[in-house]
């Protein structure tokens, strides 16, 4: 096997060394009834050649664009990645190296981390941001968390128009120890209805999402404004499609505490959901409250400067449970195939790409119209939006999915208050060849 | 080979991201637009991020550069202890950026994802048989993350039967995540103190037992390196006060089809996909870490759960009793990806790769233990863990021997844990390392055991071969710059 | 690390057992850490206060100090209110490394009970501690 480099040779000098026999004897120390009586059951090893073989055959089983015409968001964005970050993401010296702990030899993976979280810093207008979390879900649980330590408040408030995974999600992470959590309802345009929050004194966190699930643009700073009224209540802002963030006003500038959320859109492939990139950013005066890993500048004994991981204190492997997360691996290589994403786009870029993704889901959203769907909330949207076709429109659905063509999904699953509602996608990857053809056939 | 491993290279400077550049420049291929322009709402419009603007050849240069100044298993050696930082086969990368995975969307319908729910579908059934546990998600995002997972479960499991346990034991051995992952359950951590030949005794459990202790969390092999010999004894005496075993499985490769877990009474655990199964580190992730659980905790595994039926896939929420979720959509599939294919190429030869970890650990045990410390000298598992105690007459630490061995070519193995051993320096080889390697590695660790002695200045100006010197870790605590 | 001899163990203070020195100030007690704790430490990054206002008991915990590998409890040498906290440490947290005794002082309490002045230890009892 050719990961495994001893010989019979190599084998029998190293036991020898040892002063043993058999590789078995180096399991005398387990007792005998802890052993194994039975061999591993496992399918005969693959040659590379069989393996290729067998995965091919899997990816073939799968709908994936260019033959399938997806238009379909919801937390996971179709968008085109260069081949410059394919290949550089590939560099085995990013990839194959540890986590950062030997700052010397590890000055590429510190560099370009500290890159990452200035431009997720820049991105979201706020003063400091985190290595990663796991994805932007378990990101809005550790920033409730996060406010439930600073503010030693055990409610939190969270808008029901936020991802219903990421709610899932914040449910799990919240009842285990006991905290509450009250939903915040929604308004006819679309977005979050903060006017039933009284008492606020007694929340540690109100979250509210924007873009949120519906596609709509939250007034972030109206909220910030409610919220604030108390002095401690953190204000946590969460997205899906930091993409938006290109073109609209970025949540710092409009009173975000924290804002969190999910990085896929930047420069990383869809892969059925996973691994994502948890964004994470908050103000300085909560640094130290900060769950997640943290490279800082310095300089080496002789001046020069360097990176490397800092503020550890607030960790699982010195604070132990007194930690402000368990967290300890992260999404690093995601991380930084973000960053380099971000290099290529660059500002000018980035803001045409957004503008871009913005007027193609403009157009769909049109064209639907046009074509007898309703639009039911009237909020400004980027990337996704809600249409309510007529009744049984699932049959239409399914006659769709079998010519190759996803009309989004249906949202009924989550909102039983909307019945043959349907949230729609498009960005930079959808042609307007492919919406009109898919216009045409919903007419139909 | 004759000549020591480290040399010296070509290491070019480069600046920050922002230093560089000059607006208008591009990296990027923008899409074609075949639509118009729709205004946006004034009142939400905003100016967009100050990223610097560079071109393709600006971006290419800069990582490459950077890529230059790190280490990786690809490089050479990592001995780090409880990282298995074995080797990352290419082949798991292609299958896992083929098209019709990375492409695809995860709230398809599940007749159009057949391919991705099949593999993760048979990984789990190769998860269950490598540890003997029946059920297993492959959810949890890293090992910290399936902790939680089982810590939520042992909580759900008790909550379910009517009873609030508050207090999990947990070995003075243990990997700071234990700890972490109880208190964030809202469980109360109880040490437990390992005995003196580094193992957990029958005796020390039981001292320490009531039926408010919902559980107990153990490392097998513990981070010494050593097998909880008497684990079978101690999971029956949880059990008998109704606490339930959960086993942190981050030194699975030590044991891969030697030791059947749900035999010794482990009740569930956790993988790290990232170490036994050899998907790449990443400079810090994305790992994955599935738990696998025995018949009486299956029913709180977190949803979705993937079910096969006619031999077609889905997933199912159908599971009343579940934790519920903790991950945005399945977990980390792209890596899970990779370790089946990892399980597949090796099929039962990862007992052999178990057998020539412990191999390797064990020469270097063997070889070293006239040069450093040992502080228990027994038969370790797939890796040992020894000290700065015989550096101490010359005032060189664990940190200085670490850094020379920079010096020498190596990464440093993990040191300062586990926090029993003072200056514990816990070295884990893995089955990639051919005995060349090992003996270069042993023949650097001598050199430097020599300098201690007769020239310990090497050692406290270490390194001095990499692109930078010591760190002012001090300074950037002190004054965090955490934003350029 | 420096050796025993090494250190600084003024005759004015008296000490715990976990490392603080407490001083009678008049009416009120003021406490730190002793020169051994912080050469144990390492270079000090941060150190967490309590409220003034607040009230511990003798021996409890309140507070934590941190280095840049390490996090310790600071425990409260004698029982009482915190009156006050030494607000310099914020932005200069090196004072506990280099004066321990006197700028890097931590909190000043008023005791409930003098008399727990007297179970804490002399320089010389203290140094029979860091020598056993």
């Amino acid at each position: 096997m050719r990961y495994l480099p001893h010989t019979d040779e190599d084998i029998n000098e190293m036991l020898q060394e040892i002063g043993l026999k058999t590789l078995n004897d180096l399991f005398e120390s387990i007792p005998k009834e802890c052993r194994r009586k039975d061999d591993l059951n496992l399918p005969k090893p693959l040659t590379e050649w069989e393996l290729n073989a067998h995965m091919d055959n899997l990816a073939a089983k799968m709908a994936v664009p260019p033959d399938y015409k997806i238009f379909l968001g919801a937390g996971s964005y179709n968008h085109y990645i260069p081949e410059v970050v394919k290949q550089l993401i590939s560099r085995s010296e990013f990839y194959t190296a540890y986590t950062p702990y030997q700052p010397e030899i590890s000055q590429g993976t510190l560099q370009a981390i500290y890159e990452y979280q200035t431009i997720v810093a820049m991105l979201l207008g706020m003063d400091v941001a985190n290595a990663s979390m796991y994805d932007g879900a378990s990101a809005l649980a550790e920033a409730l968390l996060m406010a439930i330590r600073i503010t030693k408040r055990k409610k939190v408030a969270v808008s029901r128009l936020i991802n219903p995974y990421y709610r899932q999600v914040v449910q799990t992470y919240l009842s285990a120890p006991g905290y509450e959590i009250i939903e915040l309802p929604s308004l006819k345009n679309g977005t979050t209805d903060l006017s039933g929050l009284h008492d606020l004194e007694g929340f540690a966190a109100v979250a509210i999402q924007s873009p949120n699930f519906f596609g709509c643009i939250e007034n972030l700073k109206s909220h910030g404004e409610s919220i604030h009224s108390d002095q401690k209540t953190i204000f946590v802002t969460v997205f899906t499609e930091p993409l938006a963030y290109g073109l609209i006003k970025n949540p710092g500038s409009l009173g975000s505490d924290i804002a969190c959320g999910e990085g896929q859109s930047l420069g990383l492939p869809q892969s059925f959901g996973g691994p994502g990139l948890g964004m994470f950013a908050s103000k300085t005066t909560y640094v130290r409250s900060m769950p997640g890993r943290l490279v800082g500048q310095t300089t080496d004994k002789n001046g020069k400067r360097g990176f490397v991981l800092t503020l550890a204190t607030r960790e699982q492997h010195i604070r132990r449970e007194r930690a402000t997360s368990n967290i300890c691996s992260n999404q690093g290589l995601c991380a930084l195939t973000t960053a380099m994403y971000i290099s290529c786009t660059g500002g000018t870029g980035i803001r045409k790409l957004a503008s871009l993704n913005h007027d193609k889901a403009e157009y769909l959203k049109k064209g639907l119209m046009d074509a007898g769907a309703v639009i039911p909330f009237n909020a400004p949207i980027f990337n996704e939006f809600v249409v309510k076709f007529p009744p049984g429109f699932k049959d239409s659905y399914a006659r769709l999915l079998k010519k190759k063509m996803v009309a989004g999904l249906s949202i009924t699953q989550f909102y039983p208050e909307l019945p043959d509602h349907y949230l729609l996608c498009a960005t930079e990857t959808n042609t307007r060849e492919d919406m009109d053809a898919l216009i045409k056939e919903i007419k139909s | 080979m004759k000549e020591p491993l480290a040399t010296t290279g070509l290491v070019l400077n480069e600046p920050l991201l922002w230093e560089k550049g000059r607006k208008g420049r591009s990296g990027f291929s923008l899409p074609q637009r075949d639509i118009d322009v729709f205004p946006m709402d004034d009142n939400f419009l905003g100016n967009g991020p100050d990223f610097p603007d560079l071109s393709e050849l600006d971006v290419v240069r800069h990582y490459t550069r950077l890529s230059q100044w790190n280490y990786g298993v690809d490089s050479g050696m990592y001995p780090l202890g409880s990282c298995t930082m074995k080797y990352n086969p290419k082949i798991n990368e292609r299958q896992a950026s083929l098209h019709g995975f990375a492409s695809s969307h995860p709230m398809l319908p599940a007749e159009l994802s057949q391919g991705v729910l099949k593999i993760m579908f048979h990984l789990e059934r190769n998860l269950s048989e490598i540890t003997g546990l029946p059920a297993v998600s492959l959810q949890p995002a890293a090992g910290a993350q399936g902790e939680l997972a089982g810590m939520m479960m042992i909580k759900a499991f008790h909550q379910n039967s009517g009873s609030t346990r508050n207090k999990i034991l947990i070995p003075d051995t243990a990997h700071g995540t234990n700890p972490a992952s109880s208190a964030i359950c809202g469980f109360t951590p109880v040490p437990v103190k390992s005995n003196e030949l580094g193992v957990l005794s029958l005796e020390s459990v039981a001292s320490v037992i009531d039926e408010d202790i919902a559980g107990i969390m153990i490392t097998n092999p513990n981070t010494l390196g050593l097998f909880e010999e008497n684990i079978k004894e101690i999971s029956g005496i949880v059990h008998s006060k109704g606490g339930l075993v959960y086993v942190d499985g981050a030194n699975m490769n030590a044991i891969m089809g030697i030791v059947n877990m749900a035999d010794i009474g482990i009740d569930i655990m956790h993988l790290n996909l990232h170490k036994t199964f050899s998907t790449p580190h990443g400079g810090g992730g994305p790992g994955a870490g599935p738990v696998c659980a025995g018949k009486e905790l299956e029913p709180f595994l977190p949803v979705p759960r993937v079910v096969e039926k006619n031999g077609s896939y889905f997933l199912s929420q159908d599971f009343p009793k579940s934790i519920g979720k903790l991950h945005a959509f399945y977990g980390n599939v792209g890596v899970l990806i990779k370790a089946y294919s990892y399980i597949l190429s090796m099929g039962s030869t990862l007992k052999k790769a178990s057998q020539l970890a412990v191999l390797n650990a064990n020469y270097l045990k063997e070889k070293l233990k006239a040069t450093f410390y040992l502080p228990y000298d027994r038969p370790c598992m797939h890796e040992c863990v020894f000290s700065d105690k015989l550096q101490e007459e010359n005032r060189v630490t664990t940190l200085d021997i670490a850094k020379r061995l920079i010096d020498y070519g190596f990464h440093p193995p993990t040191v300062y844990f586990p926090l029993v051993i003072h200056g514990a320096i816990m070295m884990e080889p893995t089955e990639s390392e051919s005995r060349e390697t090992l003996d270069l590695f042993i023949e650097a660790c001598k050199s430097i055991a020599d300098e201690a002695k007769q020239n310990p200045e090497l050692l406290f100006e270490a390194p001095v071969r990499p692109k930078v010197r010591r760190m002012d870790e001090t300074k950037a605590a002190r004054h965090p710059y955490l934003t350029g | 690390m420096k050796e025993i001899s090494e250190l600084s163990l003024p005759e004015d203070v008296r000490y715990s057992d976990d490392h603080e020195w407490a001083r009678q100030e008049g009416s009120l007690v003021r406490g730190g850490i002793s020169d051994y704790a912080q050469d144990q430490l390492g270079d000090i990054i941060f150190v967490e206060l309590p409220g003034t206002g607040e009230t511990f008991e003798k021996g409890e915990e309140c507070g934590t100090i941190e280095s840049v590998k390490t996090v310790s409890e600071l425990y409260m040498p004698v029982g009482g209110e915190i009156t006050a906290i030494n607000e310099n440490l914020a932005e200069h947290p090196e004072l506990v490394n280099n004066e321990p005794y006197d700028g890097g002082w931590m909190i000043e309490i008023r005791p409930t009970d003098f008399g727990e002045m007297d179970s804490l230890k002399g320089k010389d009892a203290y140094l029979k501690i860091l020598k056993g």
